[in-house]
Formats: structure tokens, sequence, C-alpha cells
């Protein structure tokens, strides 16, 4: 086991490994490429839609079991899937990983907009101010934190799971888990496992502080609704 | 892309053998995690300090991918059923941990004087009071927990087991669609019908959730 760590330290910190047109920098980058896209077509799809519905009320039943739909499907099986439709190109890993990210983000979306105190939404109606107004001026500011829960959790899964790129012959930190893997290599294996989770757990206190900033000037009996 | 209906015909024991192998994958992972997450939540509930570490663990076991769990096991316990058990549960303890958490702190404080003033024991409070009142939260972590393993038993195909995920594998290397299709389509069905009969077990038990909703 210490021999397994020491090999994966020399791994991870060698210069070679990090260089080139197939080192740790070009695939890392190409992760975050894979990852990032999806998440911002996801939340272009799902934000949307979950605002929508937690506006109107309507089409709450239809969302819900949509997003549980959406959880089961089988990641691997979609982009075999679309893999074989669509021949070689990046189409099977970006439907697969929004797939994937749509659910969480349209989920929490609807709950943060249901959370709303009625209350505070019928003042603000009271006040004369126009439905886009309640929903761009009231719900959305106190929805944030709620949506920014969703997109947290749905970025988390999709870096997680970009690493299916490298099964269907592309990049991103994944060739190392399915190399590694063809190789009987696991030091490859478990660096490219690190390093995924490095960039998922980055880049979700990334969010989350950016997610404070926002809320740096806000009252606290605001930030619990 | 043409869908071939005679190869599902002269398949299906095989596909009847996947599915079930396929369940009990998923079924056991669920079970196993609840067993192990009830303790952990207790725990989490009532010490503090412990509470912030196990939920940022769970977390962290989250971010690593699905594929190198089960590569990484490998060592332990070798191309077995067991990896893609213990893969999954892994998993499941992420949400099962978290809600049954947030289930435990949902219960009013009042209802949990009242049970003391009344001299009920902190053991026979948690069981007879907070889990019951907690199980809506808890029940929502099973049925996403179990619905999760059920469309993740496929990853552990590039392991050699993965239930109905050995179709795509297969479909994939035969560049032949129809197996990939029919392995989608039974683990959205199993999805669906697993989660079905979870909001009935649901229903069954919580009683007092029905005639509330009744009433109002």
């Amino acid at each position: 086991m210490y021999e397994l760590f020491k090999d994966l330290g020399a791994w991870l910190v060698s210069g070679d490994q990090w260089g080139g047109a197939d080192g740790i920098a070009q695939r890392l980058a190409e992760h975050l490429q894979y990852s990032l896209l999806a998440t911002l077509i996801a939340a272009a799809i799902a934000l949307p839609v979950g605002l929508l519905i937690g506006h109107t009320g309507r089409g709450a039943f239809l969302a819900i079991n949509l997003s549980s739909f959406g959880r089961a499907l089988p990641t691997v099986g979609l982009v075999v899937l679309v893999f074989l439709a669509s021949g070689l190109s990046m189409w099977p890993v970006y439907i697969a990983l929004v797939a994937l990210a749509v659910p969480s983000i349209v989920t929490n979306t609807y709950a943060g907009m249901t959370a709303v105190d009625p209350e505070v939404k019928d003042a603000a109606r009271g006040q004369g101010m126009r439905a886009h107004q309640v929903l761009f001026q009231v719900e959305l500011p106190l929805a944030l934190p709620l949506i920014m829960t969703g997109l947290r959790l749905a970025l988390i899964q999709v870096v997680a799971t970009a690493t299916i790129a490298a099964y269907v012959s592309f990049g991103g930190l994944g060739r190392y888990v399915f190399d590694g893997l063809a190789q009987r290599d696991l030091v490859q294996v478990l660096g490219g496992a690190v390093l995924v989770a490095l960039v998922a757990v980055v880049l979700d206190l990334a969010l989350s502080g950016l997610q404070r900033l926002l809320f740096r000037h806000r009252p606290s009996t605001l930030k619990s609704a | 892309m043409s869908f071939d209906w005679e190869w599902v015909g002269s398949h299906r024991d095989d596909l009847a053998t996947l599915t079930v192998s396929h369940l009990q994958a998923a079924l056991t992972a669920v079970l196993l995690g609840l067993l192990i997450s009830l303790p952990l939540a207790v725990l989490a509930h009532r010490v503090r300090p412990l509470r912030g570490f196990l939920l940022g663990l769970s977390n962290v076991l989250f971010t690593i991918p699905s594929i190198a769990v089960f590569v990484l096991l490998l060592p332990v316990s070798g191309l077995t059923r067991t990896t893609t058990v213990i893969g999954l549960t892994i998993y499941t303890l992420v949400v099962l941990l978290r809600n049954t958490v947030e289930g435990l702190d949902s219960v009013p404080q009042k209802t949990k004087e009242a049970a003391k003033a009344m001299g009920t024991r902190p053991l026979r409070t948690l069981l007879t009071v907070e889990l019951p009142l907690a199980l809506p939260v808890i029940m929502a972590g099973v049925r996403i927990a179990t619905v999760m393993s059920i469309s993740l038993v496929s990853v552990a195909t590039y392991i050699g087991d993965g239930g109905l995920g050995q179709l795509f594998t297969d479909g994939f290397q035969r560049n032949f669609p129809t197996p990939v299709i029919v392995g989608v389509v039974l683990t959205l069905l199993l999805a669906l019908v697993a989660d079905a009969l979870l909001v009935g077990v649901q229903r069954l038990l919580t009683p007092w959730a029905r005639t509330r909703t009744r009433k109002a």
C-alpha cells in the first residue's frame, strides 16, 4: 500500500507526466472543457424550466418525474447509444453529461422557488410589481442559494462522469483511468481518479466561494429563506 | 439505426438473468448503505463536531468517478460481485447519510422535549419518535439512492460485472445498437418500478401522513 502511494506521488509530480500533447495539463484542460461546457448547456436548459415551473406552479409533477427519469438513465448506455448513432463526434459525451446535469438543476431551482414565502410574493404584487418583476426581483434572488446548490451538485456529477469521454476515444482525465485499466496499471488509474476528485472539489469550493461573495451584503433573515 | 426484434426474442433468458443480477446488486447496495448510514447519521445528528466531518467525507467520496472506485477496489476484492456492491454502497452513502441527518434535524424540538417529559428514554425516543417522524425525508433519500444505484450498476461492466451494463459493452464492441437500447430501456423500467414500489412502502409506513393530507 505504501509503495503504491509513493508511486502515485511520483506520478502526480513528475514533469514528463504534465507536459506534452497527452500530458496531465492537456488532459486537465480537456476535462474542464467537457465539464464546464456541459454544465453551462444544462443550466441554459434547466434554469428557465425550473424558474417557470416554480413561478407558475404548473408542471411540477412532470418536472419531478422527468428528473427521476433522468437520474435513472444509465450514462454508459446513453454514451454508447449516441456513439453508435452519431459516429465519432463529441455528441455522445455532451448529450450524456447534459442529461446527467439537467435533473439536479431543475429540481433544486424548483425547490428554491417553492421555498419563497408566498406572503413576500403577495407583498410584491401588492406594491404593483408585474409578474416578471416579481420573478426576477423577488423570487429569483430569494431562490438563488438553492439554485446554486443545484448547480454545484450538477457540476460535481458532471466532472466525475466526464471520465466516460475516454471510453469513446476522447480525452480528458478519464484517459488515465481507461488506459490504466487496459494496461493493468493501477498507479495510472489512481492518478486519474485523484485528479478528477481534486478538480471536482476545487470547482465546488470555487462555486461556494462565489456564492458567499454574492450574498455578502444580505441580511441574515433573507439568507435563511 | 435499426432495432433487431429477433435478437430480443432469442436472448430472452439472458436478459432475464441480467435483469435479476442487476437488481440484486443495486438492492444489496441500498440495504448495506442504509445499515451503515443509519447509525452514522444518528451519530452525526447528536455529535455536532462529527457532523461536518462525516458529511464532508461523503461528499468527497461522491466526487471520485464511479469507474475509478470499482477499479481501485480490484486489489481488495477482485473481479467479483463484492467489488460492484462495495462501490455502489459508497455512492448510496452520500445520499442516505445526508437525508437521514436532515430528517432527524427536521424533528421539532418540542416533540422531543414532550417525549423526554413523558419519561421516554433516549433510545426509545429515537426509535419510536424521531425515526418515524424523519421517515419521509429518509425515504426520499432511499428513493434517490435506489434509482441512482440501478442506473450506476452498469458502470461495473468495465470490471466484468454490471448486470444489464454488459449489454452496453457488448453492443459497443460489435457496433450493434439493439442490446444497448434494450439495456437502457430495461434499466429505466427497473428504476421506475422500484421507485413506485418505494412510494407504496412509504405510504404504508407513514399512515398518519395520509390522514393529514386528507384533512387539509
